[in-house]
């Protein structure tokens, strides 16, 4: 797929290039209020990727055409910097962060109490500072710390993880080398506490098997992301 | 918070009777939104807590606190959010010939129609009696189903505010600040001879001499300091 031959991803032994199973979540480290000005905030570091997420609001939405009389419209920015991948990324909004920028806002608005603050919005701003592959996943986990951090009510936070497949084996958490030359990638928005969807998305083809076989890798891996997210936010080491 | 061997007052005793006053001894239990909470049938759901399918979710990250069968959450952080009879300390943002508009601290900005205003203003001359950047010790009036409120300066004590200084807390902490029966809040005015105005949306009017000011915003800014702390288990 990628156009470079056959590049090996994982070894005789289930060995990935970056030395994981095919079971396992790169390492994930979140810290909650790192940009002070905001309401809430919250940066992740997820194998490579580096993603901080800033929440302002509620306040008053604007233009006006975008308010709604009944709820608060949550309006997402997802930006990926110049910097934070080998080929320069032209700064602005592009087809792309669109796209992410709506599914994130969707995922994100089935879970915050929006009905509170009608004709308000809430600013969720997600800036990747450094991307390995999985940036939406990273953002929408790291926005939904962020409006943890922001007091702002809500029934559940959204994890979100991407499995796919390499060489047809299913792996969890897609590096950069099997997002690039691996067959398929399944992000998933999951609510750790009852397991329902909010968010899923599918690039290329995954048989019935493997399909269920990634879903049951994201739940796990959600379950050992959600507990970082939780330890973040209580501040402590439990 | 890891349990065991920590020394807390009612570990320390070798006496743990069965029914002892513990369970409101333990140190304060943290949440994360979507956290369980327990069955909805036997606690009632206060402040950012929800019953769905019949078990009590947090709604916040903060602090549960089980009084009286209600388990409630103390959050971290709070959006102001106005009522009706609220004092709060607003900055004029704009205007037009006959109405302010107030920021308040919550999602929209108040009115302030002329007729409720500390004076008449000739027509043309409204940022004579108020001007934009102008702090106001105001009242809110009426809070509309869609969110936007009226304030008001009629009333004892409202007034623009044209000397000493406004600090802002998170309004959920304005409990601490006032204590109980107002003590903390009256000790507060005592020891630094300041006038100290709390309003509900977390801003604190201090007025008095330079020293009076500083003092009392180092104990404004001592008791966030604390809250941060309690909220992270009190071992940091």
């Amino acid at each position: 797929m990628g156009g470079y031959g056959d590049v090996q991803c994982i070894d005789e032994n289930g060995m990935r290039l970056d030395g994981r199973t095919k079971d396992e979540v790169r390492p994930v480290s979140i810290e909650t209020g790192v940009v002070p000005v905001a309401d809430g905030s919250a940066r992740i570091r997820w194998g490579l990727n580096d993603c901080i997420a800033a929440v302002y609001g509620p306040m008053e939405a604007h233009p006006r055409k975008i308010q709604r009389q009944d709820r608060a419209v949550l309006d997402v920015r997802y930006n990926m910097a110049p910097f934070s991948t080998t080929d320069r990324i032209r700064p602005g909004f592009n087809r792309r962060s669109r796209e992410i920028s709506k599914v994130t806002a969707e995922a994100l608005e089935s879970v915050v109490l929006t009905e509170l603050y009608p004709r308000s919005k809430i600013r969720v701003e997600i800036e990747i500072i450094c991307a390995e592959a999985g940036t939406r996943c990273a953002g929408i986990t790291a926005a939904s710390v962020a409006l943890a951090h922001a007091g702002i009510p809500m029934t559940d936070m959204v994890v979100s993880v991407a499995s796919g497949k390499v060489h047809d084996i299913v792996v969890c958490d897609l590096n950069k080398e099997e997002d690039n030359y691996g067959e398929a990638d399944l992000p998933m928005g999951i609510l750790p506490n009852t397991g329902e969807l909010v968010f899923l998305q599918m690039d290329g083809d995954l048989s019935p098997e493997q399909f269920q076989q990634a879903w049951d890798y994201n739940m796990e891996a959600a379950e050992v992301i959600h507990k970082e997210m939780v330890r973040a936010l209580k501040g402590g080491d439990e | 918070m890891k349990g065991g061997s920590v020394a807390r007052l009612d570990n320390m005793s070798g006496d743990n009777g069965a029914d002892g006053p513990r369970r409101s001894r333990q140190a304060p239990l943290l949440v994360a939104p979507g956290d369980d909470l327990g069955d909805s049938g036997e606690y009632e759901a206060g402040h950012g807590v929800l019953a769905i399918n019949g078990r009590l979710r947090a709604l916040k990250q903060g602090r549960m606190n089980n009084r009286g069968g209600t388990v409630s959450i103390e959050p971290r952080r709070t959006a102001y959010v106005p009522r009706p009879s609220d004092l709060v300390v607003g900055y004029i943002e704009g205007c037009t010939s006959n109405i302010w508009f107030v920021d308040i601290g919550g999602p929209f900005n108040a009115i302030l129609p002329m007729s409720l205003g500390p004076s008449k203003a000739e027509f043309g001359g409204i940022r004579k009696v108020l001007d934009i950047g102008d702090a106001i010790l105001c009242r809110v009036q009426e809070v509309e189903e869609n969110h936007s409120s009226v304030v008001t300066m009629k009333g004892m004590g409202l007034r623009a505010i044209r000397s000493g200084s406004v600090e802002e807390i998170d309004p959920h902490l304005l409990g601490r600040l006032i204590g109980r029966g107002g003590n903390n809040l009256r000790q507060l005015k005592e020891d630094t001879e300041c006038r100290v105005v709390a309003g509900d949306n977390g801003r604190v009017w201090l007025d008095g001499d330079l020293a009076g000011i500083i003092n009392a915003r180092d104990r404004l800014n001592a008791l966030l300091t604390e809250a941060k702390i309690d909220d992270f288990g009190g071992d940091v």
